[in-house]
């Protein structure tokens, strides 16, 4: 066999230089744009011409159809049916996506625009509705007692659920055993209780049977036993993550127990208990079934938690959409754009705690190791000076030792 | 120098130091402390289950298992039965699910396989924004944005399949020229529309975890094979999130079954085991106990509680399946 080594030839045309991977060529370009094109055309021809569907929806969907057959089709005339599948995949899947984000533009948007004219009024911030007749101006009356009675209701609830279920989850994490075994799983099937059934419970024992009357505290409460397992649950999610390594190190360096858990787990883990502990509150402070049940409606402030009836936004926002009367109706909707907006400021906190902006490029576990070993080191020169106190308790008058000796010990 | 240890032969031959592993001093009670925390939650929590199951006892010795399998829920005759009601809540939240899985699984391809690597992190805090919108605000949007466009899509849906014996609606005429608005609204279908809507993103962002589990090799290894972007999806993504798919749905599912406000706010009620879809008229448990529980007699309370009870068990079964499905799956254990 012999070799042959390519000859350069001088009068062939320059190569063509190839196109960067992943942008498209002149035809992908056509098919992808001009598809769609032929598409708004079909779909006026259909729509507008040839077939009674009236209407933006109908005009969205032929035109949807139609586009996404134009791909197929304009992808047949130059490759492979492999290729026409991936084509109308990428076309079905962008366009379902789409409709997820219309969906949801539409619910904050819908529930924004109509909230409108009642928002614009300060006093719908600063009244509560008083005397004020339901078919009132915006001018007069407004939320404040709502408000007022969902963070009242909510800091209860907090109060009650924070230790209790971070308190679970580091005794499902860091005790453990059959016990705790148990524990997780009866914990874990509560998250399962539908809210409404927890609001039924308190009813059923603290006003039916206790005679407490409904009031914010058995509101706060029907809350806590929904929220707890939630919170639970997710702490547990994140300490468990929380490296064994480290706990170890620090029981290597004399910590007790407990020191390990609030100096070295916690504190490793808190970005994400944060997390958790803000997620959950989002998920209360909405939740309307257990307040309906449990804590009455008063249409004035009350800021005494047992005093009696108390009133709360997701109550407010119920009773308002229930009434049928259009004004009372608008102010549910102020109502539900300022839940919203509490919603939303809950999740961007839990955002910006989780995903602090000096670490954002670095890798979560990565960022965990470093909190939990600057945690350590801080324990460890904690320990530490405790250790060289004691000794020099003992020892008044021995001078200190010399650095070197000491960095060598 | 070097010293050699002595050996002493008088001294008494050493020992082997015992071993154990129960804590002593701040660490004993560090531990019982924790056991207190863990055993008064499992109190709390568990006294629910408990107390809603010993509610249960009263209501059967009073209804019998005409309580399980009676359709009718009349109060003032002294007749109860939840057969109606679990099939409202049941159908309720099939027909969610059916709307929100094919949305729940496309949107998760799309942001873990197509979204731009640019706006990746905001889709997903989208979603997971989604999620935490509360569930009166969807009551809202289903009841005064969608109830309309619902009812005309029911109405059209009747027309067209009309041989689907769930889309039937009685009293209605499908060719009439006008048509009756009363007979569509305030359906199980309306309902489920909310309800679809937040169960979605739940279900999209277990989905969409696990997509983005999938190994980076496995995912090179199609592509170098020459696959499309589709054919990497449908020959390493969705095999891998198999479990997160169902896990996912299963989950949404769940909250499907106990969701209270959303319905309660569209439906009107009507206690009868029905399959029509479409009609006016449907109840789930969650929005009886959300209408009844005020004008509740003790015996019909403990019979609301029963059947919170009987839901509770099915929403418990449900997430215990999704649990184990995930948790069995290759893609692994990750908990939401």
């Amino acid at each position: 066999m012999t070799t042959h080594l390519p000859v350069l030839d001088p009068d062939a045309a320059p190569a063509v230089p190839r196109p960067a991977v992943g942008s498209p060529n002149a035809d992908e370009l056509f098919v992808r744009i001009g598809a769609w094109a032929a598409a708004v055309a079909v779909a006026w021809l259909i729509t507008q011409r040839f077939l009674p569907l009236a209407g933006i929806p109908w005009f969205l969907i032929v035109f949807f159809a139609a586009g996404v057959v134009m791909t197929a089709l304009l992808t047949t005339m130059t490759s492979t049916w492999v290729e026409v599948k991936d084509r109308v995949a990428s076309a079905v899947i962008t366009g379902a996506a789409l409709v997820v984000g219309a969906a949801l533009v539409s619910t904050v948007a819908f529930v924004f625009l109509r909230g409108w004219r009642a928002l614009v009024h300060t006093n719908f911030l600063f009244d509560d509705m008083a005397g004020v007749d339901p078919k009132a101006a915006f001018t007069e009356g407004g939320v404040a007692h709502a408000i007022t009675g969902s963070l009242i209701q909510l800091g209860i609830a907090l109060v009650v659920t924070l230790p209790l279920g971070i308190g679970t989850a580091v005794f499902m994490t860091e005790v453990g055993g059959r016990f705790g075994k148990v524990v997780r799983t009866i914990v874990e099937a509560m998250t399962a209780l539908p809210s409404i059934v927890a609001g039924l419970f308190i009813y059923a024992v603290l006003i039916l049977t206790l005679g407490f009357p409904p009031s914010g505290f058995a509101a706060s409460m029907a809350i806590s036993v929904m929220m707890l397992p939630i919170i639970a649950r997710a702490a547990d999610v994140v300490l468990r993550v929380v490296p064994g390594t480290l706990r170890e190190a620090s029981l290597a360096l004399g910590a007790s127990r407990w020191r390990t858990v609030w100096h070295v787990v916690l504190p490793t883990a808190r970005p994400g208990l944060a997390t958790a502990v803000i997620l959950g509150v989002a998920r209360g402070v909405g939740e309307t079934s257990p307040v309906l049940l449990t804590s009455g409606a008063a249409n004035f402030m009350v800021t005494n938690p047992v005093g009696g009836a108390m009133n709360s936004l997701p109550l407010y926002i119920y009773n308002g959409a229930r009434s049928g009367e259009p004004q009372l109706i608008d102010r549910a909707f102020g109502a539900a754009a300022i839940l919203m907006i509490l919603v939303l400021a809950l999740f961007v906190i839990a955002r910006l705690v989780a995903r602090p902006a000096g670490a954002r490029n670095r890798p979560r576990l990565t960022r965990r190791v470093v909190g939990g070993v600057r945690a350590l080191a801080r324990l460890a020169s904690s320990l530490g000076s405790r250790g060289r106190r004691t000794a020099s308790a003992a020892a008044p008058a021995a001078p200190p030792p010399p650095l070197a000796a000491r960095s060598n010990t | 120098m070097t010293t050699l240890p002595v050996v002493d032969p008088s001294a008494p031959e050493a020992q082997p130091r015992r071993i154990s592993r129960r804590p002593t001093g701040s660490d004993a009670i560090f531990v019982n402390a924790a056991r207190v925390v863990g055993a008064s939650v499992l109190v709390i929590t568990g006294g629910v289950g408990v107390f809603l199951a010993a509610q249960t006892i009263p209501t059967f010795r009073h209804y019998g298992l005409d309580f399980l399998l009676g359709s009718r829920w009349e109060p003032e005759i002294d007749v109860l039965g939840i057969a109606g009601v679990l099939v409202g809540t049941v159908s309720i939240a099939l027909i969610a699910m059916s709307v929100a899985f094919p949305l729940a699984v496309t949107t998760a391809l799309y942001i873990t396989e197509y979204a731009p690597a640019r706006i990746k992190g905001l889709l997903v805090s989208l979603v997971d924004l989604m999620a935490a919108i509360p569930s009166i605000v969807y009551g809202l949007w289903g009841f005064f944005l969608m109830m309309p466009h619902v009812a005309e899509l029911a109405y059209w849906l009747q027309r067209t399949f009309s041989w689907v014996p769930f889309f039937e609606i009685r009293g209605t005429d499908p060719n009439s020229p006008v048509w009756d608005t009363t007979r569509y609204i305030a359906s199980a279908f309306c309902a489920s529309v909310a309800v679809a809507m937040m169960v979605l993103p739940m279900a999209c962002a277990v989905m969409r975890q696990v997509f983005s589990q999938t190994p980076q090799g496995e995912r090179e290894a199609a592509l170098a094979l020459g696959a499309t972007r589709w054919g990497v999806i449908t020959s390493v993504v969705l095999p891998f999130g198999r479990g997160g798919i169902i896990g996912g749905t299963m989950l949404g599912l769940g909250r499907a079954l106990g969701e209270t406000i959303a319905v309660a706010l569209i439906i009107s009620p009507a206690f009868e085991v029905k399959w029509n879809i479409l009609e006016v008229g449907t109840i789930s448990v969650s929005s009886l106990i959300a209408i009844q529980f005020s004008e509740a007699s003790p015996s019909q309370l403990s019979a609301l509680l029963a059947a919170g009870f009987v839901l509770f068990m099915l929403t418990l079964v449900v997430n215990t399946c999704a649990a184990v499905i995930v948790n069995r799956s290759r893609s692994g254990a990750d908990d939401t």
